[in-house]
């Protein structure tokens, strides 16, 4: 469960978040919202990446700013440019690497980096050099390279922005067919359909909040309103 | 070092990336110490013997020692001149020797197990405020910077020329800048996500 409590962010004099309160309990979440609307900001508020100046925002009950280290083990995170998210110059590195503390024996981790390169499709790929990859098969070695550590959430962050429609779909699928909880950032308003829950953010505050349904009506009519 | 690793399984493969690296400076020393044409001869067969164990096809081998063609142009009437043919075989073939013999480590040699050698190596440096862990870090992220870089070259100057501004080295180096700092805000954030300082 992820919990913030009147949130409120600001860069300089620039406010991002306005009064936010949520509580996300469902399994799919997902939010959605113009450009410099905030969402990302959001987003980065639900690891600790952005301590927001006011208010709290926890992660089954670990505080982002107590407790930074505890929230990132628990939710894993995926940008929307896989070529900064990749650090370690081969596929198979690159999953090790999320692997380097978790205490595993060498053979143990190159059997958890197999396996999550295998259900990726990247297994044979597993001592190529990351950036020879695609743009597809780059985002989906970030989200092998965070979904080995098996965290209990994860975020995307616009995750398929980048991507044409066949990855796009790839991902989507992917996402669908997880044990964990999604908080997916978009503005692809596709891939939302059957999520359980879908917050809309303007000018940093939720605007509207409930089923994709009602949720992407209230965002396109929002969006028909401006010049 | 950016994705020459060939996967493979001979013995040369599964063989330690300290014993290859120690066996490396080894014989470039030896080599250098023995100042010998016969020593270059020895030198010529460990790499030639080794390749073959590696199964390293010697077009492969040929592609790593390729650059060395200009040293070779400019050193080869230099020596001639100093020293005579004696004085060529020996540094030309010290020089084709060490790059031939540190291709075939790097060939046969995850980048990962060389970062671990030189984290263990680092080791000692700890106490004088070194993080040899961050050290190891800073090493493979630069490795994997350089092709990410070349794309945003190539990405800034077809910007440039679809702009007309193919002589402006302003039009080249300003986006490049930016994007470059860009690019390493984004990967802070990654390695912050990923627990790097946790």
């Amino acid at each position: 469960m992820i919990t913030l409590v009147a949130v409120s962010h600001r860069y300089g004099d620039r406010t991002v978040l306005r009064d936010v309160d949520l509580t996300l309990t469902e399994p799919r979440v997902a939010i959605i919202g113009a450009n410099g609307s905030g969402k990302s900001t959001l987003a980065r508020t639900l690891n600790g990446l952005v301590l927001p100046t006011e208010g709290t925002v926890s992660v089954e009950g670990h505080d982002t700013r107590r407790d930074g280290a505890a929230v990132r083990r628990l939710v894993g995170f995926v940008f929307t440019d896989p070529d900064a998210q990749i650090v370690m110059p081969t596929v198979g590195e690159d999953v090790e690497f999320s692997l380097r503390r978790s205490g595993l024996s060498r053979s143990e981790r190159h059997e958890r980096v197999t396996e999550v390169l295998a259900r990726f499709g990247l297994a044979e790929h597993a001592d190529h050099p990351a950036h020879l990859l695609s743009g597809g098969q780059k985002q989906l070695l970030a989200l092998a390279a965070v979904l080995v550590t098996d965290p209990t959430v994860l975020v995307c962050d616009e995750p398929t922005t980048l991507l044409d429609l066949r990855n796009s779909r790839r991902v989507a699928a992917l996402l669908a067919g997880l044990t964990q909880q999604v908080v997916l950032v978009t503005h692809d308003l596709s891939l939302v359909a059957d999520y359980d829950r879908v917050v809309v953010v303007d000018d940093g505050a939720v605007v509207h909040d409930g089923t994709p349904g009602a949720a992407v009506r209230a965002y396109t009519d929002l969006m028909a309103g401006r010049p | 070092m950016i994705g020459l690793y060939r996967a493979g399984a001979s013995p040369l493969h599964r063989l330690g990336a300290t014993p290859k690296l120690v066996a490396l400076l080894v014989v470039t020393t030896a080599l250098v110490l023995a100042r010998s044409p016969m020593a270059v001869v020895v030198g010529v067969l460990v790499v030639g013997v080794t390749s073959a164990v590696a199964r390293i096809p010697p077009s492969v081998l040929w592609l790593q020692l390729r650059p060395l063609r200009w040293f070779v142009v400019l050193l080869v009437p230099l020596q001639l001149w100093t020293g005579g043919w004696r004085a060529v075989v020996i540094v030309i073939g010290t020089l084709v020797v060490s790059v031939a013999g540190a291709a075939l480590v790097t060939l046969t040699t995850r980048v990962s197990a060389i970062l671990e050698v030189i984290e263990r190596a680092a080791g000692p440096l700890r106490r004088v405020g070194v993080d040899p862990e961050r050290l190891a870090l800073v090493l493979a992220l630069t490795i994997r910077a350089l092709p990410v870089l070349t794309a945003t070259f190539d990405e800034v100057r077809d910007a440039r020329r679809a702009r007309g501004l193919e002589r402006s080295p302003r039009a080249l180096l300003v986006p490049l800048v930016i994007r470059t700092m860009r690019h390493a805000d984004r990967l802070g954030e990654a390695l912050v996500a990923r627990g790097v300082d946790d």
